[in-house]
This record gives C-alpha cells, structure tokens and sequence, in this order.
C-alpha cells in the first residue's frame, strides 16, 4: 500500500508547525540584541539544518543503492535530494529576508556561510539536469548516485570548513561563546527544527507515493489496455520505477517484473 | 470573553513596523512555497485520479463486452 502512515505524519506535521508558530510569536522572549527580527531564525535556521542534512542522507541513499543495486533507494535518494533543493531555495530566501532587515543588504558575499550555502545549493541543482542528460535509466540511476555521494560528501566538509573560518560576521545560533540560546528561546528552537524535520518527511513521503502510484497506474493501464495504450517515456529526471513501456529508439531499459515490487 | 479577545489579550504587542514587515515576509515566503508545493501535488493527484476513472471506464467496458458476448452465446445455444 502506498502512502502508509500519511495521514499520522501530516497530522502530526501539522501540530508540530502550529505549535511552532504560537510559541514562536506568544512564548519566545525577544532577543536583547535584534529584537523582532531574531523570529526569522525560527524558520529560517531549522530549514538550513534539515537541507544540510537531507544532502547527506541523500548521498547515504544513494550510496545503498550502488552497494545493493535495488532501486528503492536511487528513488529514496531523488526524493529526498529533490525536497532538500526546496528547503535549500527556502533557506536563502528566508536568509536573504534577515540579512536585508539586519545588514541592509540581501546578500553579503564576504559571510563564508551565506557563500558556502549558496555553493551547496548550486552543486545540488546540478542534480536533476545531469538525471535529464541520461536517458537510459539503468545508467541514470548509477550516475545520479554517484555525483550524490559525491556531492553529499562535500557538505559536512564545507560545514567544518566555514565553522572554522574565523571572520565572520553570521550569527551563531549554539554559539557557546556568548551563552548560547536562553532556554525559553532554546526550547522554541528545537520544536521548530522538530517541526521542519517533520515536514521535510512529509513532502518526501507524499512524493515518493505519487510517483509510486504514478508508475502503477501505468502498469496497469498496460495490462488492461495492451503497450499500444501506455504512452511513450520521454526524457525524464526522475528514476523510472517499473517496465518503461515503449521508448524512444537507442534506448535500453531494464525492466523489473513487478513495478509495485521495484516501487516499494 | 469570546476566545479571540482572550488570546489577543495575551499576545505580545507585535512591533510592526520596519522589523515587523520583514519577519512577516519570512513567513509567508515559508508557507507561500508550501503551498506552491501542495498545489503542484494537487495537479498531479488530479491527474492520476483521471487515469484511473478511465481505467475503470475501460474495465466497465471490457466487463460490459464479455457479458454480452456471453449472454449471446447463451441465447445461441438455447435455439
């Protein structure tokens, strides 16, 4: 059955950001030094900390699928690569908003941080077109995979490398310098990035049932209507998770048996 | 004291002014994008729900065509 447990974790997801968004503006103290402001960090350093970390569980996904050669995890790995790039554009949106309010400007290129995020999101975004460049979907998977953990791998060492950059004039959110978070900001904060983590699952989840219901459809559709039925496969980025059908020429495709099997 | 009041009563005097601005376009970039993202699954779930009602049409059809076929094999034979 696709889409299991959905309904609990949106239920959830949903309980999670509510609270998050009261306790934000009705619990949370305001910061001594920013003031108002600082409410911004509530979405937009959760949302930094789940795509950071979504590049690399995406990378181990596609690392299992190289080791295991099962296509369950090449779609684990697009899916949760895909969702990350919106949390990502989220991340420096909600960035560039705080930065206007407390710098004057949208972006400042001399913050190691901010640049380094900017580099992350640009290499990830490379993703789906190298997925569009290949056609075959047997090699498709294997290269996504391996620019995945290739990628995914460069973002906790471009993480420690900004960390220990010493100029820097981005805020730090742990920082153990000045005290860190008080514990009623602290509290807050770690709800939030409950929530975002929550809701990170939640798009994953939704996508991945679409699409498995996606390529069932299809399958059925073959069964009852014959391959005539079923239209052609063009280009796609995404992982192909049943028997392709007809192709355009020069195409090969593997084709497991059961796509619910492939799928699931 | 209708809940509403009760809880406006509570909140923290918002500062909307320059700041104010700001954090709200936070907020709605973060919920406008996911709204962005519910609509585009909405399209696609559309989408899929059509495929099927014609896969159940074409199934109806197939159910139709063999009962009639069927029935007509039955009437065949009784003569």
């Amino acid at each position: 059955m696709y889409g299991k447990g959905l309904r609990a974790l949106s239920l959830a997801t949903f309980a999670a950001l509510t609270a998050t968004f009261a306790l934000v503006f009705f619990y949370a103290p305001l910061d001594a030094d920013q003031g108002f402001i600082q409410k911004i960090f509530y979405v937009h350093v959760p949302v930094a900390i789940v795509t950071l970390c979504a590049y690399v569980v995406g990378a181990v996904f596609a690392a299992l699928h190289l080791m295991k050669r099962d296509r369950k995890w090449d779609l684990r790995s697009y899916v949760v690569i895909h969702i990350a790039l919106i949390f990502n554009i989220l991340g420096l949106l909600t960035g560039a908003i705080w930065a206007k309010a407390s710098w004057g400007h949208w972006w400042v290129w001399d913050s190691p941080t901010l640049t380094s995020f900017l580099i992350v999101f640009l290499l990830f975004a490379t993703y789906q077109p190298l997925r569009f460049s290949i056609e075959d979907p047997e090699r498709q998977a294997r290269y996504a995979s391996v620019f995945a953990v290739m990628a995914g791998a460069f973002v906790p060492l471009n993480f420690v490398a900004v960390r220990a950059a010493t100029a820097t004039v981005h805020p730090r959110t742990f920082g153990s310098a000045d005290g860190g978070l008080p514990s009623q900001m602290l509290w807050v904060f770690l709800l939030a990035l409950v929530a975002m983590t929550l809701l990170f699952a939640l798009l994953c989840a939704y996508e991945i049932a679409s699409k498995q219901t996606k390529w069932q459809l299809r399958a059925l559709r073959r069964r009852l209507m014959g391959s005539d039925a079923v239209a052609p496969l063009g280009r796609s980025a995404a992982p192909a998770l049943g028997t392709p059908g007809p192709r355009r020429e020069g195409s090969a495709a593997r084709s497991p048996r059961n796509p619910a099997e492939a799928a699931s | 004291m209708n809940p509403l009041a009760a809880l406006l009563a509570v909140a923290p005097a918002l500062p909307l002014d320059k700041a104010g601005k700001y954090v709200a376009a936070a907020f709605v970039v973060f919920v406008g994008v996911i709204v962005i993202y519910v609509a585009i699954m909405a399209v696609k779930l559309q989408r899929m729900s059509r495929e099927l009602h014609e896969l159940n049409a074409a199934l109806d059809a197939r159910a139709n065509a063999e009962e009639a076929r069927d029935r007509a094999a039955a009437e065949g034979a009784q003569r």
